[in-house]
């Protein structure tokens, strides 16, 4: 078009991996261009629990859970009321004496990455989350993690973006990605580097990508203030999330800066099958009731499902997909998009400017999906 | 319209009402200033009257969020308003 030459990028999606990455591309200085089909956070990022957790299921994906709770501290100056930043730490809880005894393991991993957690003793959990049901093990407290509310969050690090110059376009839908640029229904965009941060949708503009919707239910209760201080995980939990059985639910509950008690989890693998599976909602609530009885008196207000975009190898797709010139994948996060958002986009952003990231980049390569597939045996 | 008065706590405080009213009605007959207060801290009270816009939520018995304009006055019935829940 004309001499100028600021780089340009796009970046597919406005959920919060895509806020991120337009925040982080903004701050290096690109001219940065947000398409959403809908508008921001309508997918995803808008149904979850917004748990930022530094989780353990794999060396790669504690790596990146620990660095973006970094980020995530490195933010909070920047972030306001609306996205409810709440740093309540997470006490992953242990049942019977099996799971207490391997608490001190998860400990020393969690240390090993720099990540402080505290052993809890069932008395002490007892006295800190008094509705929890007596008897509990004991549990690890990991007091660095955090929560917050992901649409609002999301909402920010587009701000943020667009104080340095970064354009949001709203129901503008990518059709194809093309090299340098990106096929939308209205018009053609073009620029330096392309991002796909769409989400579980990411497969439609780039087929090969193995993300599949895994849908989750969610119930939230009415203002309860105190009824829990902290996220409440099972450690079963990871079980729950690592198999990629057909269905599972798990003990996770949240409490909600409003008061609100957020209760999950459940995973299915039915497509895009939106609608409440009653019988698993009824068996995830059984599953938050056994372990926290008060629950029963609650009032629930709301219960919803949503899609996480899951990959077969548990971890993010985040970086270059060198068939296209200029396209970057950044999508796949499963459950915990919300909390490696921020590590995603600096990887990103990293990547794009031929810099070396804190952490090791080559184990989130999209290109991952292709080698794989070209290896014998795993056609 | 019965002589008979019966005898409930609002918000720790006696109050005597008639039996057979709601407990939505008593509290607008006792001008309590909120039933409840919204997360941003407005005042809240019924509009529907009749269960469905929860606007009139008290805490009757210790139990939060009961509807007071489902409920009818019992003998001694705690009531509480304006609680931030």
């Amino acid at each position: 078009m004309s001499a100028r030459r600021t780089s340009n990028a796009i970046v597919v999606g406005a959920g919060i991996v895509g806020a991120a990455c337009a925040e982080a591309l903004s701050r290096d200085g690109w001219g940065v261009t947000v398409v959403d089909k809908q508008f921001a956070s309508a997918g995803t990022t808008s149904v979850g629990m917004g748990h930022i957790v530094a989780m353990d299921d794999s060396p790669e994906q504690l790596a990146l859970t620990e660095l973006s709770i970094r980020l995530w501290r490195e933010l909070a100056p920047e972030l306001d009321a609306r996205s409810e930043l709440d740093r309540c730490g997470t006490l992953w809880l242990a049942e019977d004496a099996e799971q207490f005894g391997a608490v001190g393991e998860k400990q020393r991993v969690y240390a090993a990455a720099g990540i402080a957690s505290e052993v809890l003793s069932g008395d002490d959990v007892a006295r800190v989350e008094p509705n929890l049901r007596p008897g509990l093990a004991g549990a690890l407290l990991v007091p660095g993690d955090s929560v917050v509310y992901p649409p609002g969050a999301t909402l920010r690090l587009l701000e943020l973006a667009r104080a340095r110059g970064a354009v949001l376009r709203e129901g503008v839908e990518a059709i194809e990605l093309i090299d340098r640029g990106v096929r939308c229904a209205t018009d053609t965009l073009h620029a330096d580097v392309v991002v796909n941060a769409a989400g579980a949708a990411a497969p439609s503009l780039t087929p090969e990508l193995p993300i599949v919707p895994r849908k989750g239910h969610l119930a939230i209760t009415d203002r309860y203030p105190k009824f829990c201080h902290h996220q409440l995980v099972e450690l079963g939990y990871l079980a729950s999330a690592h198999k990629m059985t057909t269905e599972s639910v798990a003990f996770n509950v949240q409490p909600r800066s409003t008061g609100q008690v957020l209760i999950g989890s459940s995973r299915e693998l039915v497509g895009w099958d939106a609608s409440l599976n009653e019988r698993l909602l009824g068996e995830m609530l059984d599953r938050a009731v056994e372990l926290m009885p008060a629950l029963r008196d609650l009032s629930i207000i709301r219960c919803w499902t949503g899609f996480r975009p899951a990959t077969p190898d548990k971890l993010p797709l985040i970086g270059a997909w060198t068939p296209i010139d200029g396209l970057y994948v950044a999508a796949g996060h499963e459950g915990l998009g919300i909390t490696t958002s921020l590590g995603t986009a600096r990887l990103i952003a990293d990547a794009v400017a031929g810099r070396a990231s804190p952490i090791e980049a080559a184990p989130f390569s999209p290109m991952r999906v292709v080698s794989s597939a070209a290896e014998p045996g795993h056609a | 319209m019965s002589d008979a008065r019966l005898e409930v706590l609002v918000n720790g405080k006696r109050v005597e009402v008639e039996p057979g009213t709601t407990v939505a009605a008593a509290l607008l007959n006792v001008r309590v200033p909120s039933f409840r207060t919204s997360v941003r801290g407005d005042p809240r009270a019924p509009v529907c009257g009749m269960g469905v816009c929860y606007e009139c939520r008290a805490t009757i018995d210790g139990v939060a969020h009961q509807r007071a304009c489902l409920r009818v006055v019992e003998p001694g019935m705690r009531i509480d308003t304006g609680s931030g829940r």
